[in-house]
């Protein structure tokens, strides 16, 4: 084990981010196998065996394009959004336990709540690039991917509430620790932790603006909506970021709903692995499945239903806390 | 600074160098354009030379939303702190508390509800 903290956050920094980067770049690849076979077609096969290099075709392609800032842009703004969206998604893995005991980059008492704010920061980046394209199609989606984000947030954190009102911890290794041997919060106590899950997996798709919920850059309005301006590696930048956003959203939610580490047999980061790579899947399969809400919808769903729902999930796990 | 958060924080400044080293290779390997066309740093408008700025008023409804989550993000943050301390001693007090609490936030969501406040004009 290392000792030095800087050291110890760093190494497993690098690790973290590499691995989830890669993982990132290649559910691309699944994605779009995913969906061609969903639609009767093969999907990506050229770039070899099966097409699994394309991600690796894809990087290089990105990389080489002339990068261009246009001329009516706010050209500080438009050039630092990518790399921040970017830290934004990857900061908040800083203190997400991958098994039992030391298996965790930094092991904050406010687990939780830093990843939670950390993910939230998105926001900004996102309307940062909207706004600083001078784009009338970027400006849109900037200001509906904020009123999105921010919309959703509320549900978000209320779920996230239940697993640490059940866990009673903001240490995300102590809730999942709290759900050893197959108490799993989303079976467990049966009701606020299934309802929870559900509202929670609804709210990650939101914040990271997969289908249903992708009206910020729904592609036969606004064209592509905040990144329609961006080429290259920081078009890249912003693609990447929203599968992460995805990814680390579906770890969280095995993390706080299915037990993390918890699984038959040893207990291990394998179980996490494989939980979280499910739902990642589960998200796919209800992108190429569902239509895509309305922007007029998407307000009452989550203000007028999602939110008294949420409310109602977090006083009766208060009052299973409490009395049972 | 905490152990922990000194490791969390070089997390952080790790996954930022990721994040601006990719923006650095792209520098380094993006194609340069011999001669730039000035329409080539046109703002995108479908191919037509773009009408104005997009730097203008924007329909308050994105203001309300605003409002309602600034609302609701402090209220939430008043129960993270409760959620902590629920258990077996002093919990039924607790959870009085907290319903009057979230009783009048609710008679406030249901004044906005009426007013139309949540509905997208």
């Amino acid at each position: 084990m290392i000792e030095n903290p800087w050291v110890w956050g760093a190494v497993s920094g690098l690790v973290v981010v590499n691995v989830f980067m890669g993982v990132a770049a290649w559910s691309i690849w699944f994605e779009r196998k995913f969906a061609g076979r969903m639609q009767n077609r093969p999907g990506p096969t050229q770039v070899g065996p099966f097409g699994l290099l394309q991600p690796v075709a894809d990087l290089l392609k990105l990389l080489q394009k002339e990068d261009i800032t246009p001329k009516n842009a706010d050209a500080v703004l438009f050039n630092i959004a990518p790399p921040l969206g970017l830290l934004t998604v990857l900061g908040g893995m800083a203190v997400f336990p991958w098994g039992p005991g030391a298996w965790v980059p930094a092991d904050l008492d406010v687990g939780i709540l830093f990843t939670l704010s950390i993910a939230s920061l998105m926001t900004i980046p996102v309307w940062m690039a909207g706004w600083a394209s001078n784009n009338k199609y970027a400006l849109i989606g900037g200001m509906r991917a904020a009123a999105q984000a921010v919309s959703f947030e509320v549900p978000l954190l209320l779920s996230a509430l239940v697993p640490i009102i059940l866990g009673g911890s903001f240490k995300l290794g102590d809730i999942v620790a709290a759900q050893a041997d197959g108490a799993w919060f989303a079976l467990w106590p049966p009701g606020p932790g299934a309802v929870a899950f559900l509202l929670f997996l609804l709210c990650s798709l939101a914040e990271a603006n997969r289908i249903p919920f992708d009206i910020p850059e729904a592609e036969s309005e606004l064209v592509a909506g905040i990144t329609t301006e961006y080429i290259g590696m920081k078009f890249g930048l912003f693609y990447l970021a929203e599968y992460m956003h995805t990814l680390i959203g579906s770890f969280l939610g095995a993390a706080l709903f299915l037990g993390g580490w918890d699984g038959p047999g040893p207990d291990g980061v394998h179980w996490l692995v494989a939980k979280g790579l499910g739902l990642f899947a589960l998200i796919f399969w209800i992108r190429w499945s569902l239509l895509r809400y309305r922007a007029d919808q998407f307000m009452s769903v989550c203000w007028k239903i999602l939110v008294p729902v949420a409310l109602c999930t977090v006083s009766a796990a208060a009052v299973w806390k409490v009395y049972a | 600074m905490s152990p922990q958060w000194s490791a969390a924080l070089a997390f952080v400044l790790v996954a930022a160098a990721v994040a601006v080293g990719t923006l650095v290779a792209s520098r380094i390997f993006a194609v340069r354009a011999r001669n730039k066309p000035p329409s080539r740093e046109l703002t995108y408008e479908c191919g037509e030379e773009p009408e104005g700025s997009a730097w203008v008023r924007f329909h308050p409804r994105y203001y309300v939303v605003a409002l309602m989550f600034v609302v609701f993000d402090v209220e939430t943050a008043f129960i993270l702190p409760w959620a902590l301390n629920l258990g077996p001693v002093d919990g039924g007090t607790l959870l009085v508390e907290m319903a009057i609490f979230v009783g009048i936030l609710l008679l406030g969501w249901g004044y906005a509800v009426r007013k139309g406040a949540l509905t997208w004009q």
